[in-house]
């Protein structure tokens, strides 16, 4: 094997053989997705009793509340995998290791993508056999919105790495809070249209917004939005290569102030 | 298609230290600090808290980076060829741990496909059986005691089978029994691999059996650099750690 692959496979399996030796991780990477889904479900239904939109949509909320854990297990992925190794002490090790930063960039969005596949693949699937639930395919273009939705997830997760590297576990609270922050601004649950003025042009930098436009684009007009799929998609890798970058630049600041070893609890 | 080079070392020096300083702002955490080292040689690191030991080791394995000075391991940069370097050292301490929930063969499959060890499983099997941790190897990390925390340490610090080993107080908070394996051990590792040792070590007696020089340091700098016979005999002293006191009365380290 190559050994900057196996390099890569050596830190996905660190994860693997976690979430095997502990299953109360595992339970909750199913646990919120899946709850978040039933609370929406059974709204959804409710709604749909009383108003027209619901009726004509009635799969939009769970769409919305699915596409937003992507998002946010994405994001979730990313960090809580880099958090583990300084809640175990053990970046150290990491660092003295032949493992090169950029690998262990692609390690953890790797670890990210399988986090979010059992934790929202989970929740869909419930959905799917509980609620009935079908999201419009469009071929492969509804993927696409998921893609996305994983790379902005990624590229924050990143970003909240750096800040780990940077200041410790003392920037763990990013992790679990930084994305509730953007939130309201695009749009989970409602068009943007409804935000201030002011506020709509933010709302356009990021590409999750366009993501549930299109979204809701697809569910209540049929309608596959491409354009708003290659707006997120652009703004996407400006981010990604920002989160990439910070990171860099925190593991080269470290180097030099000493904090690889000194990091953990 | 270019064949990689490979690190090869022609002279007997296998880690050379030329004149490095670590800053930061104002504060000198080393202060142009000069060693080498031979193959199969063990230098030992002493100096009191904050004499800048541990940044100087960490400086040795590339993790930070010097203000000034160069650093060689196998005659190369460390900085510049950090990589490639990383394959020929490895680290052990007990103030830097592995991963709790996973078991110890986990945790050495991990680190022995980090590092690119060929025939896995038989280097693995090996080492388990020359650290006598076989019966441990099921077992989670979090649940072995520090004597055996410290031998899993030590077997994934050889994992690799690394021309250098980096030892930060391999025996802290180990009773006398297992320390005195640990160093029994590591001598015999040695004798069989032609391994060079890096030791800090707050331990006198330990650093004055294991070591063949020793670098003394103090304020970031290096005081004193000899064998251990000859410093005892230079500072009139009994053993090791009466030099050790007179240095640090004389706040000298």
């Amino acid at each position: 094997m190559i050994l900057f692959i196996r390099r890569i496979y050596a830190m996905i399996l660190r994860h693997i053989y976690l979430f095997m030796c502990s299953w109360p991780r595992v339970l909750e990477l199913i646990y919120w997705p899946f709850l978040n889904m039933v609370l929406w479900a059974f709204m959804s239904k409710f709604l749909a009793q009383n108003s027209n939109i619901f009726l004509m949509a009635s799969g939009v909320l769970i769409a919305s509340v699915i596409m937003w854990d992507t998002l946010f297990r994405g994001q979730l992925g990313v960090t809580l995998s880099f958090i583990e190794e300084l809640w175990s002490r053990n970046l150290g090790n990491i660092a003295v290791s032949p493992l090169k930063p950029i690998e262990l960039v692609i390690s953890l969005i790797i670890a990210s993508f399988l986090r979010t596949l059992i934790g929202v693949g989970g929740a869909g699937i419930a959905a799917y056999f509980l609620f009935d639930f079908h999201i419009p395919l469009f071929g492969i273009g509804f993927i696409l919105f998921f893609i996305n939705l994983l790379i902005m997830g990624w590229a924050l997760g990143l970003a909240i790495c750096a800040l780990l590297i940077r200041f410790g576990l003392s920037a763990e609270t990013f992790a679990w809070a930084a994305l509730f922050f953007i939130q309201p601004l695009c749009g989970v649950f409602y068009p943007v249209t409804i935000l201030p003025e002011w506020l709509q042009p933010l709302s356009l930098l990021i590409p999750a917004t366009y993501i549930f436009e299109g979204m809701r684009l697809a569910f209540f007009d049929g309608v596959f939005g491409s354009d708003l799929l290659l707006k997120a998609f652009l703004i996407n890798i400006i981010y990604i290569f920002i989160g990439v970058c910070l990171l860099l630049f925190s593991y080269s600041y470290a180097k030099k102030n000493g904090l690889l070893l000194a990091n953990g609890e | 298609m270019k064949a990689r080079p490979k690190i090869q070392s022609f002279s007997n020096v296998v880690l050379s230290v030329k004149h490095i300083y670590k800053n930061y702002g104002l504060i000198n955490a080393v202060s142009d600090v000069s060693f080498s080292v031979e193959k199969s040689k063990t230098i030992g690191l002493l100096g009191s808290n904050g004499a800048g030991k541990t940044t100087t080791i960490m400086m040795l394995m590339g993790i930070l980076k010097a203000t000034s000075g160069e650093i060689k391991i196998l005659e190369k940069d460390v900085y510049k060829y950090r990589n490639k370097i990383a394959k020929y050292i490895n680290f052990a301490s007990p103030f830097v741990e592995l991963p709790h929930r996973l078991t110890v063969l986990q945790n050495l499959k991990v680190f022995g496909h980090l590092y690119g060890v060929k025939y896995l499983d038989d280097q693995i099997h090996k080492i388990s059986m020359d650290l006598d941790i076989l019966d441990l190897l099921k077992r989670r990390v979090g649940k072995l005691s520090a004597g055996q925390k410290t031998r899993v340490s030590l077997a994934k610090s050889l994992i690799n089978n690394p021309k250098i080993l980096f030892l930060d107080e391999p025996t802290a908070s180990l009773d006398p029994d297992n320390a005195d394996w640990i160093r029994t051990y590591l001598e015999k590792y040695q004798k069989q691999t032609g391994a060079t040792f890096i030791l800090a070590s707050h331990n006198m007696p330990e650093v004055e059996r294991l070591c063949h020089n020793v670098v003394m340091m103090g304020n970031g700098k290096v005081i004193d650099y000899d064998s251990p016979k000859n410093l005892i005999t230079r500072y009139k002293s009994k053993d090791l750690e009466e030099v050790f006191l007179q240095l640090a009365r004389k706040d000298k380290v």
